[in-house]
């Protein structure tokens, strides 16, 4: 099947099976922040935006991402940088395997929500699982940064 | 893995059912569930091009079209006006908001799951399903139906004055529920209906009319113990039946307690 769509914001044109997955698309076009993890929907590894909405892409068929924008970690270098300096100042990241799902779905988070409170932000990060951290580092990283996100909102 | 030979956008409801009638079809939802499966899929039906992904709000009723996600259903304001917070109560537990923001109302009614969560609230909010070929009936109805080859439209939701509390007991959080409970109180009627038994949700009345004179703590555990021996409870890997048939006393009571708080009573 001939598909269409735009993967950070660059238009790509495939041909694909119907049954090919958008994580397995996804790596072949290099982006490999996307990964595969528990194949049961659970752990959140394979988070990418689908128009804008942080979705599992071990989930979507490929061709349901037709005329849609895909983004993964690869294209929000920026934000990605940015909030992952106060991850890694908590040693948060450990093995570093669920750590781009992670980011993907907090950076989604902060859009959505930007100064949420500690209940939130559980909530909202409920599909993400890791085996290492224990997900204290991880609060403590989310925290630092928005609390340097207040400061520079009120600086300016 | 699941296999799929030819994939369908469907352009019409009749292009779907027509498609659907084979065999070998599967109309795809959120596909969640569906991709867990080993199967082969000879014609995957995809309802995403029919604006169906919308809620819609009309003077007596909310139509919450198939392909709506969970996470729609979560964030609606008026459901969750309507339904005291419940809404969003019923959802918020089912792995995180990337699945909900798959997971569609149309395949997780569809499906009739033991597990539902979505299945136990619309059922107890007095729910009806639009089906393409059968018509409207109420999801009561529509959870005892057999499998068939019809198309889910859409789920309707009377606006109906109601006071409703979601509940639901899990070994860990987003994990599938031991048990569900959602009692919604309307002004001619109660319903307590009780899910992930783990069979298919069941809508329990007050028939013995245990609440006639209001809910209080007495009357709460009398209609809990009364929801504890009409209700049939099975065992799983999750729970055995004996503790699952406890929690329907505790749940149905903290439930009813909680409506009774929003209205002064107990």
């Amino acid at each position: 099947m001939q598909i269409e769509l735009w993967v950070n914001e660059k238009k790509i044109s495939a041909d694909i099976e119907p049954d090919l997955l958008l994580i397995d698309f996804l790596r072949k076009q290099g982006c490999k922040s996307v990964k595969r993890g528990c194949e049961t929907a659970n752990c959140g590894l394979c988070t990418v935006f689908l128009d804008d909405k942080p979705v599992l892409s071990c989930s979507v068929l490929a061709v349901r991402a037709a005329g849609h924008r895909v983004v993964t970690l690869e294209g929000l270098q920026d934000e990605a940088e940015e909030f992952g300096a106060y991850i890694a100042d908590q040693g948060a990241e450990q093995c570093g395997f669920c750590n781009p799902g992670f980011m993907m779905n907090a950076i989604a988070m902060f859009r959505e929500n930007p100064d949420p409170t500690e209940e939130e932000i559980l909530e909202y990060l409920s599909g993400n699982l890791c085996r290492c951290s224990g997900y204290e580092g991880q609060m403590r990283g989310i925290q630092s940064y928005l609390a340097y996100k207040r400061e520079k909102g009120a600086a300016n | 893995m699941i296999e799929i030979a030819k994939y369908v956008k469907a352009e019409s409801l009749e292009e779907a059912y027509q498609l659907n009638q084979k065999k070998s079809s599967t109309v795809i939802g959120g596909m969640l569930w569906l991709k867990m499966q080993k199967k082969r899929v000879g014609t995957a039906i995809d309802l995403s091009g029919l604006g169906l992904d919308t809620i819609e709000e009309t003077e007596e009723e909310y139509r919450i079209g198939a392909m709506v996600s969970l996470r729609q259903i979560e964030q609606h304001a008026g459901l969750n006006a309507l339904t005291c917070g419940a809404a969003k109560d019923a959802v918020k537990h089912i792995v995180g908001v990337q699945f909900r923001n798959l997971a569609t109302v149309g395949g997780s009614l569809f499906g009739r799951y033991g597990f539902s969560d979505v299945l136990t609230f619309f059922m107890a909010i007095g729910a009806k399903v639009e089906l393409y070929h059968r018509g409207i009936l109420t999801v009561e109805e529509f959870s005892r139906l057999p499998y068939d080859r019809d198309i889910l439209v859409r789920v309707l939701v009377p606006k109906k004055a109601q006071k409703t509390v979601y509940l639901s007991q899990r070994n860990t959080k987003t994990d599938f529920p031991v048990l569900t409970c959602c009692i919604c109180r309307e002004e001619e009627e109660l319903r307590c209906v009780i899910g992930a038994r783990p069979g298919r949700a069941v809508c329990l009345r007050d028939e013995k009319q245990i609440l006639k004179d209001g809910i209080t703590p007495e009357s709460a555990a009398s209609f809990g113990a009364y929801a504890r021996e009409q209700i049939t409870t099975g065992s799983n890997l999750r729970a055995g039946s004996e503790y699952r048939s406890i929690l329907i006393g505790v749940l149905g009571k903290r439930a009813l307690l909680s409506i009774a708080s929003m209205d002064g009573e107990g």
